[in-house]
């Protein structure tokens, strides 16, 4: 016998008409409800993410539709009813992670305080990545302690610190780590220590 | 966590400390839940299992407990310890586990004491113990033998330790354990934590249950624990309890961290951490000259014969396997694999010393990727000086957080702020794939699901072009050391845009002759013929395909999880090697039967000669598998005792947890007031700059008689969702919590605006008087406790339309700047203040 899935079910629960879905008002609310929801994500494709928030990990569906540029926008997310860990559930932050991955209020161009400067100042990637690179070239150069005073080979670089990375991918992490210890930092530093 | 989420609906008493799971970790609550309401859960004749919650704040958590006690913040060791003594006293642990699987019967040295506070071997002067009497007695003889018979490979050699199975010599672990917490009577929990003793005697009837073989608690904790100057100690004595009534390493048991960011657990996996490398391996310290010399002094010794030790054993072939990952080809047997390439840090390098380096002007640049140091604190004033006394701060982020506006935020001039910032828009993670690891401990992969907003790039791409920008520097200029940054290995199709699956395949780790991924650690060398990014992670991408992108999960809940026990083997992955539950030989006896037949982790299975279940944390067949052979290992494979610690010399600050008051507590120590707190705490004792001495700033209860504590809010995390106008809605302005008799005294009613110091800054928010905090007795003294959330600052939807900008709402402008011996966490939930109104 061919097993139901939970998916399945649902979707006969929603689409299942006759006389036990009527209300008071003569119609079937749950058919409506399952109309206008075909509406919003007709054509949608499906694809799975993570809930950005705390680490009980919700795993969510992205419904999303192809603009005209043939860029693709989000029109809905909801969380997965496959998972173990959530089974289809959200919190308030998780039911409202499109207000966050989608947002006017987002940051779009790198932008430069220069010192003593009262605003910030527009500048193109490589501006600013050419900037950076020299700073800290020179405060490598500044702060590197090849041996220590005891004699040992230490190569370190004392003068720079990272931290960060509970809110990006651990492929993202482990570059960081990787590349920040090949440039000699010993301040590498995340949010799991706060 | 040592188990996982969905686990914990196999629990039958539930303890939550430290933590509020219904409120902010509430999807993960529904597992609680799930527990309460099986008949077939629950202590005694069952009926749902209980849930008790030990809390200052009365929370949607309480509101589902069996039995809510008020615990006084960072108290929570005396509790527990009052447990442990209870467990002890009337015999009520787990016999034949505690005997063969914790150290119970291991032989401590004669000179080890604990008296008036303090253990053997304390150094006043520099403030640290001398921890060699916390030590083992070595059965020197046995470990010779030992050795000849067994050269080691890897410079592992044995410290056999001696043992008496009968516990019954004084030096046992098990006796001094007994002698230690029997100071711990609920008279005296009472008086240190507030709860009344009839309360806790309650609790304790429950807990002892909990030693029967067919019975299994769960500890469920969160940052209430961690974030103390006692945090280490506070969760250790958490897993002795456990160890004690046989519950580590069991379905429905363990010691379960709730993790508050999507991915903080995969990226302290992956060592974004001073002292670790990735999967747990130590940071080399100077004067290691070698690889051996490193793993001599990092890799745990065996202490039994029957001892795997597997992770002290294997240490070399990981550490290896490492710097061919990170140096490749230039990572030679010549040249101990680029060991000296490895960064050696001198000193304590933690989060506190970033901002106590600036302020000394020895740090001139900071990168903060999706952290914002000002919010975070502890002491944001502090944080916020030491930003101004950089050179230049870079803020990697999608939304602009209080660290990118620092030198604009309320009441600042701008002009006096020389620290140059460049803000770096990123991109969210719905922008990008990659794997996140959930609390327990899941990978789970996510798609790219929207290309990136406006101009914002992803992380890694900006790191692998930053880092190409300044080895072209290097290339072109020359300059100090260049070696290790032209050494490390970017074999990416383009090595500025890295994708992420290539980087998940290096973690996983290839045979570097065949070109093949690997399917588990196991198959790791210390002769450079492999690499592993992340040992743990080794088999989460094995040649086949990427296993994080498994979803066999409950939409065929019969086949999906054959077991029955919620392990969901073919959903994503989890370390280590798919293991749901570690230690989960520890689930079995000693023969190999599960201790509860109807929640078994793992089983021998006797026509098979192997284990079955989940992944067994243990090897599957064999003579060091099979628990009829002589030469089976002992159950706890990752340590070099192979068994539970009761004891444990790797703490700085005490072999056996001990109570220790707050740095800042209205009250001395009940126990020893001459030592009232953790002697060993870990504090900036000199001057730190432009700030001042931190010594300075801890304020008395004379001038601050209020006891304070922080938390999250459902509707928020952290400081990002200020950015969510819905969220923002939900819970519009910060506020501090009264309890209703102080809020009387004060003549402060909900809804007025009231302002709450420390000794290290202020906040002005409005007041909520309620029921959920209440006066507590302590040691024969009535003490209040106000609670913040810390959700808010000068940036965001709410700051924008407040006429105050939100200028004193940042909750760690009040948190002191000090942290825990061991794990050099701040004491962000347990500190001192006052209040007034507005």
């Amino acid at each position: 016998m061919p097993q139901v899935t939970r998916r399945d079910f649902l979707k006969i629960g929603a689409a299942g008409t006759g006389a036990a879905g009527l209300t008071a008002l003569g119609f079937d609310m749950a058919q409506a409800a399952q109309v206008q929801q075909s509406f919003h994500i007709a054509g949608a494709q499906e694809t799975h993410s993570v809930c950005p928030y705390c680490a009980v990990g919700c795993s969510l569906v992205a419904f999303t539709q192809q603009n005209a540029n043939g860029t693709r926008r989000i029109v809905q997310i909801e969380g997965d009813p496959d998972s173990p860990v959530n089974e289809g559930r959200l919190c308030p932050k998780g039911a409202t992670a499109m207000q966050l991955a989608t947002s006017a209020r987002r940051v779009e161009n790198p932008m430069y305080r220069a010192p003593g400067s009262d605003h910030w100042q527009q500048i193109s990637w490589d501006q600013m990545l050419d900037k950076l690179a020299t700073r800290f070239k020179d405060s490598r150069d500044a702060t590197f302690v090849a041996k220590d005073a005891a004699g040992n080979t230490v190569n370190r670089t004392e003068g720079i610190a990272f931290a960060g990375g509970a809110a990006f991918s651990s492929e993202e992490g482990y570059l960081a780590t990787k590349l920040m210890r090949g440039l000699g930092l010993v301040h590498l530093e995340q949010q799991a220590r706060v | 966590m040592t188990n996982h989420w969905r686990d914990i609906k196999n629990a039958d008493l539930i303890l939550i400390n430290g933590a509020n799971p219904a409120e902010a970790h509430p999807v993960g609550f529904q597992w609680f839940v799930k527990a309460k309401l099986d008949p077939k859960r629950g202590p005694g004749s069952g009926g749902g299992a209980k849930i008790i919650h030990a809390d200052p704040r009365f929370t949607r958590t309480s509101s589902m407990a069996d039995i809510y006690a008020r615990i006084r913040t960072g108290t929570d060791v005396a509790y527990f310890g009052g447990l442990i003594n209870y467990v002890l006293q009337n015999n009520l642990f787990h016999d034949e586990y505690v005997r063969n699987y914790t150290n119970a019967s291991f032989l401590v040295k004669d000179g080890y004491s604990f008296k008036d506070g303090l253990f053997s071997g304390y150094d006043s002067t520099a403030r640290k113990y001398n921890i060699a009497t916390w030590a083992y007695q070595a059965d020197d003889a046995a470990s010779s033998a030992f050795n000849d018979a067994h050269p080691a490979a890897g410079g592992a050699v044995a410290l056999l330790a001696k043992r008496d199975m009968t516990l019954q010599d004084p030096l046992t672990v098990f006796q001094l354990m007994k002698q230690h917490y029997s100071r711990y009577t609920p008279e005296m929990v009472s008086r240190i934590t507030g709860i009344p003793q009839d309360q806790f005697m309650r609790i304790a009837q429950l807990v002892g249950e909990m030693g029967r073989p067919d019975k299994v608690m769960t500890i469920v904790y969160a940052v209430g624990l961690t974030h103390h100057t006692t945090g280490f100690q506070l969760i250790r004595s958490g897993a002795v309890l456990q160890l004690l009534l046989g519950n580590m390493g069991r379905p429905g048991g363990g010691m379960n961290a709730e993790r508050g960011h999507a991915n903080i657990q995969g990226n302290t996996d992956h060592a974004i951490s001073w002292e670790l490398l990735p999967g747990y391996m130590k940071i080399p310290a100077p004067g290691q000259k070698t690889i051996a010399d490193y793993v001599a002094q990092s890799a745990s010794k065996k202490n039994d014969p029957r001892s795997w030790n597997f992770f002290g054993t294997n240490y070399r072939k990981f550490m290896v396997s490492l710097l061919k990952a990170w140096y490749g080809d230039a990572a030679t047997k010549a040249n101990e694999f680029a060991f000296d390439f490895i960064p050696k840090p001198g000193k304590n390098s933690s989060w506190m010393s970033i901002f106590d380096q600036a302020l000394k002007g020895q740090m001139q640049g900071l990168i903060l990727s999706g952290m914002t140091a000002t919010s975070i604190g502890p002491d944001s004033n502090r944080v916020m000086d030491a930003l101004a006394n950089l050179k230049w701060l870079v803020v990697m982020d999608p939304l602009p957080t209080t660290s990118s506006e620092f030198w604009r935020r309320p009441g600042a001039d701008p002009k006096s702020i020389q620290t140059e910032v460049f803000m770096m828009p990123t991109t969210h993670w719905i922008e990008k794939d990659g794997s996140f690891t959930n609390s327990g401990r899941w990978v789970q992969w996510k798609d790219q699901v929207i290309p990136p907003q406006g101009n914002a790039r992803h992380d890694h791409w900006i790191l692998a072009d930053l880092f190409n920008r300044v080895k072209t520097r290097y290339q072109q200029q020359g300059g100090k050391f260049p070696d290790p940054i032209m050494a490390v290995t970017m074999k990416y199709g383009n090595p500025t845009q890295p994708l992420l699956d290539e980087i998940a395949q290096e973690i996983n780790g290839f045979d570097v002759s065949t070109g093949k991924r690997l399917a588990s650690f196991a198959l790791l060398k210390d002769d450079g013929t492999t690499t592993s990014g992340d040992w743990i992670y080794t088999g989460s991408y094995p040649d086949g395909s990427n296993l994080m992108k498994r979803r066999q999960g409950v939409q065929y809940p019969v086949a999906n999880d054959p077991t029955g026990m919620g392990f969901f083997p073919n959903w994503a992955w989890s370390w280590p090697l798919n293991r749901r539950v570690m230690y989960n030989r520890a689930s079995a006896d000693l023969t190999g039967k599960p201790w509860d037949a109807t929640r078994p982790g793992i089983a021998w299975d006797v026509v098979q000669k192997k284990w079955v279940g989940d992944v067994p944390d243990y090897p599957a067949t064999g003579p060091t598998a099979d628990p009829n052979s002589s030469t089976s290992w002992l159950p706890f494979i990752m340590n070099g005792e192979g068994v539970g610690r009761l004891f444990s010399s790797g703490a700085l600050d005490g072999p056996f947890p001990e109570h220790y008051e707050p740095m800042e507590s209205p009250v001395k120590n009940p126990l020893h007031p001459s030592q009232s707190e953790d002697p060993v705490v870990f504090l900036y004792t000199g001057g730190s700059g432009s700030h001042g001495a931190v010594k300075q700033t801890f304020g008395t209860p004379d001038q601050f008689p209020y006891i304070a504590t922080t938390y999250r809010l459902t509707e928020h995390e952290h400081y990002v969702t200020q950015h969510v106008p819905l969220l923002a809605g939900l819970q519009p302005k910060p506020f501090v919590e009264i309890p209703e008799k102080l809020a009387a005294q004060k003549g402060i009613q909900s809804g007025d605006r009231v302002r709450v110091r420390s000794n290290r800054g202020k906040v002005e928010v409005l007041a909520l008087v309620t029921k959920r905090l209440a006066p507590s007795m302590i040691d024969g003294q009535e003490v209040f406790t106000v609670g913040l959330p810390i959700h808010w600052g000068f940036v965001g939807v709410s700051a924008e339309s407040d006429p105050s900008k939100g200028a004193n709402w940042i909750a760690n402008a009040l948190t002191p700047f000090v942290g825990d011996a061991n794990a050099y966490t701040p004491e962000f939930k347990a500190f001192l203040v006052n209040l007034e109104k507005m």
